[in-house]
């Protein structure tokens, strides 16, 4: 069984007013348990708006979304559990640290979730082994950390409090080249041992092409495609005409398909380029 | 959500009211002000009521956002009406236990509320029809003499400016994090008043530090940019008084003139 | 003009605080010289002192010891910093905090409005730099509702009103979407060349700095490898070294030609590579 299911689901913001704005129109989809779904679209086409709407923060315009399959909305008293569930991690998450140390910052989602001092110590000692905060790090005040140590810590907030689905929202959004590599491969570890459902966001198509197993496409406020991540990077003619950024060595065997060469142009990666042109050349 | 309170209320538009001066605007409006404080009788009311709602007529905003201007402070209208309905003199009307209504009471309640009503309306006339920024220049330029008695007018204005340029952004960045803590499970809907307060906190500490954050970010942009304070500065926007500046108060000077007359002429009620 | 920016022996090092005294320095020992009309690109690791320099080009910083001079002016000369900041532009990472007023040509105008310009020629100044960065259709609106890549433009217009000889742009393009990051870059780019303005970029996005005439690579505060694309780009095992990234263009050419193909020693971008691979497949 899915593990989300959205069944034509719209959104409009501020209804009735000058400010009307459809941000999301009849979209469906479903995503299985222990997938790892990137989810890529233009800014305003709609997927910030999605997110939010998985995890409860939004309520939808018109159409339901299924956890386990059971309407999130069925009880809006108890949408408190969705969000326990799925965890959204937002963009810039270093900029709702609160706490006086990093321990009690990571530890105020389990905390609110009223789990005892024994299993919120757990937590958020494996969240923080999760996301390579070092140990010490855990005493110090979240002010005093780096930029990309902040933004760790932030991210083990929400992994403490153990969802069976995480959403992240342009996790890497202003990290530099190294510690971008260095978070994603972390959340992929993360991704295997936990063995949870992971969605992550991003306009940088790199960011996903190495780690997710299925791609959603959006495009102004609807589902251009989900399909797997080779065969949406096959089509990289329609993502660049949507405004989407293929990796540089994706849109260097585009081009040389079209002057006739005939390499796969599902290539996502440098190290799958290299094999694919050694392929290419043995071939001959 | 926070992002949908606006604020300043500037409607933009190119109405006879609109074009006025900035200047004119705020200097006529409190001369109004003064005049509806300074009617005695129904008959120089009846003229600045008359007066005041042509103005508002003239900006061709809706009525109804202007009645929406008193909403906020409709309780202190009622508050105060009764207040004087009570606290008269004179005819006695109306009499139980310890409260006595007196012909005085009402007509005091009744001015109360015309003049408290009429203040509301008119203000929103300026704050409606004049852009924060305008408002802002115009405040400095008539503070300007006050810079004699040491008044910082220009760092006075230039903090409205920016305050007036980063209130969306705050509130914006508010609502993120709202959503950020909501999605770790704060609950910021539910309990007493306590709870509710201490549910705040993981809000206010990060507004707070991003706020020092941005304050430090732009204090570096704008030494880049030269800025050292009001000295030696120039304007790129400088307005100039107009005809229908000129009009416009000699019309309500008219009106004012009217209402010093009316006053004269006919008997005081209050 | 040569000699336009020149940077000696520059070693600085953040005022510490109780705890840590020993801090090690941001920038040991940097030697430069930028000349008018050239675009720099500088790049290197976050905490690798590159921002820190940016910010000594127009007296935000001051060397602890050595020298920074634009156009012959020292720096470190108080009574000169504005003549230095009018000729050295700094554009900052976050768009939103550096815009100050509520109203876009009104903003574009605040640096102008400090130096005293007139005011007839303001607004001519206003209008000309939001040609430049084409957002000459929104100087009415606010920023507020304007994208990352439109704010950072009315940043950009907003120096270049103040008519610098040179512009500095740190990490512009940062927390930008990809749409917005090439808007930026074109922008840059053409003011470079239609305006002769001298760019100094810096960034961590590699794609961005093969489009500069220079590239600077930084590490540790010091300069690792200075020259043009072409040559910083080759060496491809020196940047690994240092964890730095290439373009992937480069990086794809440079580990077939180790496999003993026939390619060019170093290409830069996705057409150079194409050509490339083109000939060795057909």
């Amino acid at each position: 069984m899915s593990v989300i299911k959205a069944e034509n689901i719209s959104f409009v913001y501020s209804p009735g007013t000058a400010f009307e704005k459809k941000a999301l129109d009849n979209v469906s989809f479903e995503i299985e348990e222990g997938e790892f779904v990137g989810i890529i679209g233009h800014t305003g086409s709609g997927k910030s708006t999605l997110v939010q709407l998985l995890n409860g923060l939004l309520r939808p315009s018109a159409g339901k979304i299924y956890l386990d399959g059971k309407d999130i909305w069925e009880k809006p008293k108890k949408i408190r559990n969705v969000r326990f569930r799925v965890g959204m991690v937002f963009q810039y998450p270093e900029y709702q640290l609160f706490e006086e140390t990093v321990y009690k910052d990571i530890s105020f989602g389990p905390g609110n979730m009223g789990l005892d001092e024994e299993e919120t110590d757990k937590r958020v000692r494996k969240a923080a082994e999760f996301t390579g905060l070092k140990e010490e790090l855990l005493e110090v005040s979240p002010f005093d950390l780096s930029g990309g140590e902040k933004r760790r810590a932030a991210i083990a907030g929400v992994i403490a409090m153990d969802p069976d689905v995480l959403i992240l929202d342009e996790p890497t959004a202003g990290l530099d080249p190294l510690g971008r590599e260095a978070l994603l491969s972390q959340i992929a570890d993360y991704h295997k041992v936990r063995k949870n459902t992971v969605m992550l966001v991003s306009h940088s198509m790199e960011d996903i092409a190495a780690i997710a197993d299925r791609i959603l496409v959006m495009a102004k406020g609807k589902k251009y495609m989900l399909d797997s991540t080779a065969n949406v990077f096959a089509k990289g003619d329609e993502l660049e005409k949507l405004g989407l950024k293929v990796p540089q060595v994706t849109k260097i065997m585009m081009m040389l398909r079209k002057k006739g060469i005939n390499v796969d142009p599902a290539v996502l990666t440098v190290d799958q380029g290299f094999n694919e042109i050694l392929n290419c050349l043995s071939a001959r | 959500m926070v992002r949908d309170i606006t604020l300043g209320q500037f409607m933009p538009g190119t109405s006879v009211i609109h074009r006025l001066q900035a200047r004119t605007k705020i200097i006529l409006l409190i001369a109004l002000i003064v005049f509806i404080f300074l009617c005695k009788n129904f008959i120089s009311l009846l003229l600045i009521t008359l007066f005041s709602l042509l103005t508002i007529l003239m900006t061709r905003i809706s009525f109804f956002k202007y009645l929406k201007s008193l909403r906020v402070i409709l309780f202190i209208i009622i508050i105060t009406g009764l207040f004087n309905l009570f606290y008269g003199s004179g005819v006695i009307l109306w009499q139980w236990w310890q409260l006595t209504i007196t012909l005085g009471g009402v007509y005091n309640a009744l001015f109360v509320i015309v003049r408290i009503a009429l203040l509301m309306m008119v203000s929103a006339v300026l704050t409606y029809t004049t852009s924060p920024t305008d408002l802002t220049d115009a405040l400095e330029r008539l503070m300007k003499p006050l810079t004699v008695f040491h008044v910082k007018v220009h760092e006075i204005a230039m903090m409205m400016t920016i305050a007036l340029r980063f209130i969306p952004v705050l509130l914006e960045e508010t609502d993120k994090i709202m959503n950020a803590q909501k999605a770790r499970g704060a609950d910021m809907e539910s309990g007493g008043i306590i709870k509710r307060v201490k549910a705040l906190i993981p809000v206010l500490i990060p507004l707070f530090v991003s706020s020092f954050r941005r304050a430090s970010d732009l204090a570096m942009a704008m030494e880049c940019r030269c800025y050292n304070g009001g000295k030696g500065r120039t304007k790129m926007k400088v307005s100039h008084f107009k005809l229908n500046d000129l009009f416009a108060a000699i019309i309500s000077v008219t009106v004012f003139a009217g209402v010093i007359v009316c006053n004269i002429l006919f008997p005081a009620v209050i | 003009m040569k000699d336009f920016i020149k940077i000696e022996n520059l070693y600085f090092q953040y005022e510490s605080s109780e705890e840590n005294e020993n801090r090690s320095y941001a920038l040991s020992g940097v030697d430069l010289t930028i000349n008018k009309g050239e675009f720099v690109a500088i790049v290197g690791h976050n905490g690798c002192g590159k921002s820190t320099l940016a910010k000594h080009l127009n007296s935000i910083y001051l060397p602890t010891t050595g020298d920074v001079t634009v156009n012959g002016i020292n720096t470190k000369d108080d009574d000169r910093i504005f003549e230095i900041r009018k000729t050295v532009g700094l554009v900052l990472q976050n768009p939103d905090n550096q815009i100050v007023a509520g109203i876009v040509e009104e903003d574009v105008a605040f640096g102008c409005e400090n130096i005293g310009v007139e005011q007839k020629e303001i607004r001519k100044r206003v209008d000309n730099a939001l040609k430049a960065v084409d957002m000459y259709d929104y100087r009415l609106h606010s920023p507020d509702k304007l994208s990352g890549g439109q704010k950072q433009r009315i940043a950009i217009a907003g120096i270049i009103a103040m008519e610098p000889e040179c512009i500095v742009l740190d990490e512009p393009t940062a927390m930008l979407d990809p749409q917005g990051r090439d808007e930026v870059m074109n922008t840059i780019l053409r003011l470079n060349k239609e305006m002769g303005i001298t760019i100094i970029l810096i960034t961590h996005f590699m794609e961005e700095a093969v489009l500069a005439g220079r590239v600077i690579v930084m590490d540790s505060g010091k300069v690792l490898l200075d020259g043009t694309p072409k040559k910083v780009f080759s060496q491809v095992e020196l940047m690994k070294k240092h964890r730095l990234s290439v373009p992937q263009a480069t990086e794809l050419i440079y580990r077939l030609r180790n496999c003993g193909y026939e390619l060019p020693d170093c290409v830069l971008d996705e057409e150079e590579c194409v050509q490339a691979l083109e000939k060795l497949l057909k």
